[in-house]
């Protein structure tokens, strides 16, 4: 357990989470979701869940971008980066992320040009520093990174540099929340909203949620009280029976968005009729493609893309545990086969990943006290 | 996870008229974009959230202090600089001390 003194105000924090036990009925089972991948992290890592009361259950969200991308996305844009021009350039975090035949890192070790790029406009300079060569961005991300993947291809196009294309999988959040919505074997309560998706889409995009579903959404900040005031919040509406949207980040998040990214996304970007996510399936309107009017700089149009359709390892759940019908250590192959150091699914790639998270906090320190447990 | 950084000087680039920035982040400089804050442009000595090198979002000092402290406590600060020191292509001119300025710029911080 995380003693409460090692956190910053460390009496606002001990007041926050004796007003949660206050709000939380004991008769009531509470299950509240944290979309974001970010705030799954902060929750494990700062302990918080030991500041809650045994009945709030906090189910962990498809707000990771690495864990939500099936694996037939990283098989395609790894066989475009197998022509012998072709560079592959994409964030740290896709590195280590499982494709069938190995992860871009055991491409890069077989010979295939696999860069890391901290910026979409890196992989631009790329381009313009590799006049012989393509260089195909492996774009994901949700809402957060897509208008950056947006202003990059708007400014190829403006530059006139033609060896450069986006292999575009920039997800959005709004229709994932659907679909859990309306998965018959979920049950949620509330939501704590995702903070830097927010300070694009801002909050009206939620509204539906506490109009037609009746769910309080709060939008959170990262840090440890952030998350345990939003955890307020949404129990407040519950007790009150209310649902709206509050933003508990409003030091961040403007109601409105981000004027200029969405502008920007909206001039390069148009909905794809449908996208795989990993763990939820097909969701119609899910995912952003590129318009015809960049089709120049469209990997899926200028390259030939295998789009074969690869389910995950059978024994992996990564699908339960993103949907949040199991927890990461309830997998079977968690801890055993698949470890950060080894993943077999794309859920313990990423620190935000909820297996990584629980893995690296929770497993370790089980581990730990059963270790010190056996010496005694 | 958005990084914070404090804007040193603007730029107009010469070959689109983008703007760009020179930030600080605990002492690493580097450019970022801010064509996502066209609407609401920040000026020197003003701090902003940047993502995959982007700035996001305008902030207060404060913000800034807490989100840097937030990466802290989260593991992240490490990577958050390399990726800092990663922008423009760039390598860093000594890895270290930058891992150390952010040390001991939460270690301050924290104090």
């Amino acid at each position: 357990m995380k003693f409460v003194d090692e956190f910053r105000e460390p009496e606002v924090i001990t007041r926050t989470a004796a007003e949660i036990r206050r709000l939380a009925a004991p008769n009531r089972h509470y299950r509240i979701m944290e979309v974001c991948g970010g705030h799954t992290h902060a929750i494990y890592r700062f302990g918080l869940k030991d500041l809650l009361p045994s009945n709030i259950e906090l189910i962990h969200g498809p707000g990771c971008p690495v864990c939500v991308l099936p694996m037939g996305r990283i098989d395609d844009g790894l066989a475009i980066a197998q022509h012998p021009d072709v560079i592959f350039a994409a964030f740290g975090d896709m590195m280590r992320v499982p494709g069938t035949q190995g992860s871009p890192l055991e491409h890069k070790a077989r010979g295939v040009d696999v860069r890391i790029v901290y910026s979409p406009s890196d992989a631009l300079k790329l381009a313009r520093m590799n006049p012989d060569k393509h260089v195909m961005f492996f774009a994901i991300g949700f809402e957060t990174t897509a208008p950056s993947t947006a202003l990059t291809l708007v400014r190829a196009r403006a530059e006139g540099i033609h060896n450069f294309s986006v292999f575009c999988n920039h997800v959005t959040i709004i229709p994932a929340i659907r679909a859990i919505l309306d998965s018959p074997d979920m049950r949620i309560d509330a939501f704590i909203g995702p903070g830097h998706v927010s300070t694009v889409i801002g909050c009206r995009p939620y509204e539906w949620i506490a109009k037609d579903e009746k769910k309080p959404v709060a939008v959170s900040g990262f840090e440890p009280l952030d998350i345990l005031q939003s955890i307020v919040m949404v129990l407040r509406q519950l007790k009150a029976n209310e649902a709206k949207i509050e933003n508990q980040y409003k030091r961040v998040v403007p109601w409105e968005g981000n004027s200029a990214a969405l502008k920007a996304m909206a001039a390069v970007f148009e909905l794809r009729p449908y996208f795989e996510w990993r763990g939820l399936g097909f969701i119609s309107q899910s995912a952003l493609r590129i318009k015809d009017s960049y089709a120049e700089w469209d990997s899926e149009r200028r390259f030939d893309v295998p789009g074969v359709r690869v389910t995950d390892p059978k024994a992996a759940q990564c699908g339960e545990v993103l949907k949040g019908v199991l927890k990461p250590h309830q997998c079977k192959l968690f801890g055993n086969e698949c470890t950060p150091e080894h993943p077999v699914g794309a859920l313990m790639v990423s620190s935000e990943g909820s297996c990584a998270a629980y893995f690296n906090y929770e497993h370790r320190k089980t581990a730990m006290v059963t270790s010190i447990a056996s010496v005694a | 996870m958005a990084i914070p950084g404090q804007i040193v000087e603007i730029f107009s680039e010469p070959s689109d008229q983008r703007k760009t920035a020179l930030i600080d982040v605990v002492g690493v400089r580097r450019k970022v974009d801010l064509g996502l804050l066209q609407d609401d442009m920040p000026k020197p000595g003003e701090w902003v959230l940047i993502h995959v090198g982007f700035a996001m979002s305008k902030i207060s000092e404060e913000d800034a202090i807490d989100q840097m402290r937030t990466l802290r406590a989260l593991g992240e600060a490490e990577s958050a600089m390399q990726e800092v020191e990663g922008y423009g292509l760039e390598e860093a001119e000594d890895p270290k001390t930058s891992l150390e300025a952010v040390k001991s710029d939460s270690e301050d911080l924290i104090q």
